[in-house]
């Protein structure tokens, strides 16, 4: 043990090597698709914050004279005062004489409300069950076969079947639209758990004595965030869509809250000589739903690269 | 001599901008002559793999060569474009990997995938190669060819799979064999036989081979010349027994003097001590209940009995699948015993339901071997060190106050506290989880391969960190490890298993100096450069 005197230590690699790190912002904001998509998601949330002053008029307004206008043309539109405003007619009017620019500008409110609102409650859901399947084995068995059972049902029945039997509100279409996901986030947080509960550093949580709320909350639901931002992202993309196509059908918001599936859906009689009935809020159904789902791209690329590489 | 077969002349490789260094490899020279075996040696991060990439030409586009050549029979391939290095894969060079699951193709017979090489590079008829698949087959000493070369890869055992990869690499008898760590994924007596072999075939063949490891034992074993690389920079080079006995660089020094020596080293210990753990015929049967035909059982331990005193270490020694493991999570209770005592103090916890045990938990602390999963990725190291006696009653401030000086006990820096594990290196991280376990003031450590996952000149520092623990806390310590040098070093009893059962157990002294039961024996045979004396200079 001659050797003792020298010091060793600082010739070890280790002590040489400095661990540099890069922190997730600087990530996710060098990350071209978190940019591109949250740029337009940013464009998109403040154009339906900025909607009363975006050269619209109120959405429900109609005037019988201003029918099936071009867009671009002029025209007159009745306040419900009685009044007669002179206006212009951006994308045209549908076949109340409804301007369609305003009711598009509208729609993009509920779209986003419902897209970030299903996901928060399937999210909000999906994370309680299923860190309860994935950590307490017995709850796994029975709580899977009940969500097995759930995703058996198409989401669309569902969604039809709630809306009959309640009124069509926006709340009935969140639900109707968040109980069909619940499953997928579930078997998504079931899955992390069961990966994470074997994890030594939960191994060493345990004897530390720590209780199994506890380990639960503070070491297994923090490691699980990153792939569930990612697949929140593309449940409220899908989220936006299936209220589209509720409202298109007729089974979603009532006809005269202006969404984007029911201006399409008004427009839709008239699509040989009108096109721009559907062509303007299909657009903008378009736009949203890609942003969000390129975000989730890029979220899951910087957050999650292991995810990144299996899909 | 004759010309090298490879010649590596002042090679540098960058690395992506953004590191903590500009270069993997840094001008380093080197040749492998013919029927000569170069050991290529270093801790993680020095390069040695990525040398290794080079020559085969599968380095990622992120590492580009700099500079410098790679020779190959005085060809240079340094820059060779991708149709002729496929030519020379195979039948001029050819490459081992350390994880022989994972180097074959899952779906492909195993005799498909030696076939493979050979259609690719040669004109052989599907009966000539047949013959030829067999031969080999059997030159690297499988049983029954004809069943092997029809099995999957998951269908052999792990030392079957690395001879299937190395009847791959030699099929066409290349004049250069790259061995990148062949025998780190595998268990010691298999590294034994796998190393036996390499030896054989390479005097056969007469090939040169490159052989990297990190393991002085392996070097020892095989070596003809030594090459030790330091952060991509060749510190030394020369015959084996200069470098391993006369080395003449500090660094190379520093890593003889942390390779474990093969000897017990006895401590007077007070007989008096009392015991801390008892175990009494401790069990676990893993029971795999089908819904058709009869159960499968599994006994993962049966009949385990030790006891350690106060002050003192049990080694427990033996092989992947031998129980070890288990044996320690029975007695953290990470999983219930099924059968026996476990008596910590007077309290049976064997089989003690969770509201009973918890308060007798912080009494034996854990440290795992994998030191970048043990913390948590998103708490601090503050968080981590106050969760336990939090757990139990203790006030934050006096918990953190308890964390800064456990700290300091580990030889970490104060400010560690604030900062993710993430910011660690391995060492640094294996301190912070002795400091996470000590923060309990357990009665008894175990120490489940916790230095395995360290270099050699980080482990003697954790393995001294962890004696003086024992010393100056007076507790007892449970160590876990594969390694019969780490064993020999820290151990005042030694436990050895084999298939869940205790085979020897005794005074290190005693077993290591006498062992009685074959196990034992060939489990010490098997050690690589069991006899070598490695020097500091």
């Amino acid at each position: 043990m001659s050797t003792e005197s020298t010091n060793f230590e600082a010739l070890s690699v280790e002590s040489a090597s400095v661990v540099r790190q890069v922190s997730t912002w600087q990530r996710l904001s060098r990350n071209t698709s978190v940019r591109v998509g949250g740029i337009v998601l940013a464009l998109l949330v403040l154009i339906s914050l900025a909607a009363p002053w975006m050269g619209t008029v109120d959405p429900t307004l109609f005037d019988p004279a201003s029918r099936d206008l071009l867009p671009g043309q002029k025209g007159e539109i009745t306040t419900l005062e009685g009044e007669s405003l002179e206006h212009t007619f951006l994308m045209g009017s549908d076949s109340f004489g409804r301007d369609i620019y305003s009711r598009v500008i509208y729609g993009t409110q509920v779209s986003l409300i419902v897209g970030l609102a299903t996901a928060v409650v399937s999210m909000v859901f999906g994370v309680l069950l299923g860190l309860l399947a994935g950590y307490l084995r017995w709850l796994d068995g029975p709580m899977m076969r009940v969500m097995d059972g759930v995703m058996s049902i198409p989401a669309i029945l569902i969604a039809i079947a709630l809306v009959a039997m309640l009124k069509g509100s926006l709340l009935t279409v969140i639900v109707a639209i968040a109980i069909p996901e619940i499953p997928r986030v579930v078997r998504l947080v079931r899955s992390l758990v069961l990966t994470i509960r074997e994890e030594p550093y939960v191994e060493a949580a345990v004897s530390l004595g720590t209780p199994t709320w506890k380990i639960m909350l503070r070491h297994i639901l923090p490691n699980t965030i990153a792939p569930l931002i990612v697949q929140g992202t593309f449940i409220c993309a899908s989220g936006i869509l299936v209220e589209a196509i509720l409202s298109f059908l007729g089974v979603g918001l009532p006809p005269d809250i202006p969404t984007w599936g029911n201006v399409m859906a008004e427009g839709r009689a008239q699509f040989n000589e009108y096109p721009h009935n559907i062509f303007f809020p299909g657009i903008f159904l378009a736009v949203t739903v890609l942003a969000v789902n390129i975000l989730g791209d890029g979220l899951r690329d910087t957050l999650d690269p292991k995810m990144a590489k299996r899909i | 001599m004759s010309a090298p077969i490879l010649e590596i002349r002042d090679l540098s490789i960058a690395l992506p901008s953004g590191g903590d260094r500009s270069h993997a490899v840094n001008h380093v020279s080197l040749t492998v002559g013919a029927g000569e075996i170069v050991c290529l040696v270093g801790e993680s991060g020095s390069g040695k793999s990525v040398i290794a990439q080079s020559v085969m030409g599968l380095l990622p586009k992120s590492l580009p060569v700099t500079s410098g050549q790679i020779l190959l029979q005085g060809e240079d391939i340094t820059h060779a474009p991708l149709s002729r290095l496929r030519e020379l894969r195979a039948t001029r060079m050819s490459m081992i990997f350390q994880e022989p699951m994972t180097a074959l193709n899952p779906v492909m017979t195993c005799g498909d995938q030696i076939d493979e090489v050979l259609r690719e590079h040669t004109s052989l008829n599907a009966a000539q190669r047949r013959e030829k698949v067999l031969e080999i087959v059997r030159e690297v000493l499988l049983p029954d060819p004809e069943r092997i070369i029809a099995s999957y890869p998951h269908q052999l055992s792990g030392g079957q799979r690395q001879r299937i990869v190395i009847a791959m690499a030699l099929v066409l008898d290349p004049v250069l064999l790259i061995a990148d760590e062949p025998t780190t994924a595998l268990d010691v007596t298999t590294q034994a036989q796998i190393l036996k072999l390499v030896l054989e075939l390479q005097k056969r063949h007469g090939a040169g081979v490159l052989f990297i490891t990190h393991d002085f034992g392996v070097v020892a074993e095989v070596a003809h010349r030594v090459a030790v690389l330091r952060l991509g920079d060749l510190v030394e080079l020369g015959p084996k027994d200069d470098v391993l006995r006369r080395p003449q660089h500090d660094y190379t020094r520093m890593l003889m003097s942390s390779v474990p020596r093969m000897e017990v080293t006895e401590r007077p210990v007070p007989a008096d001590a009392p015991v801390v753990l008892q175990v009494k015929q401790l069990a676990k049967t893993y029971r795999d209940k089908g819904w058709f035909g009869p159960a499968r059982e599994v006994h993962a331990a049966k009949a385990v009995n030790f006891d350690i005193r106060r002050g003192r270490t049990l080694g427990i020694v033996g092989e992947s699948g031998s129980g070890k493991s288990t044996v320690a999570r029975c007695i953290v209770r990470l999983i219930d015993p099924t059968g026996g005592e476990v008596l910590l103090g007077g309290d049976d916890i064997a089989m003690m339901p969770p509201g009973q045990l918890r308060p007798l938990r912080k009494r034996v602390q854990i440290v795992f071997q994998d030191p970048y999963r043990s913390l948590n990725p998103r708490r601090t190291i503050a968080e981590a060190m106050i969760e336990g006696p939090m757990n139990y009653g203790t006030s934050r401030e006096e918990a953190m106050r308890k964390a800064r000086e456990l700290l300091e006990f580990v030889r970490m820096d104060a400010s560690s506290l604030d900062r993710y594990p993430h910011q660690f290196s391995g060492g640094q991280r294996q301190r912070l989880c002795i400091a996470r376990a000590l923060a309990m003031e357990p009665e008894l450590l175990i120490a489940d391969e916790a230095v395995s996952a360290l270099d050699v000149s980080v482990q003697a520092q954790v393995l001294k960190l962890l004696a003086d623990i024992r010393d100056r806390l007076n507790l007892a310590m449970l160590f876990i490890t594969h390694d019969l040098r780490v064993a020999a070093k820290v151990c005042d009893q030694v436990a050895v298993m084999s298939k869940g059962e205790v085979v020897e157990y005794g005074s290190a002294a005693q077993v290591f100096g006498s062992p009685s039961h074959a196990y034992t024996r060939a489990l010490f045979e098997a050690a690589p450069g069991k006899g070598y004396e490695f020097g500091a200079g």
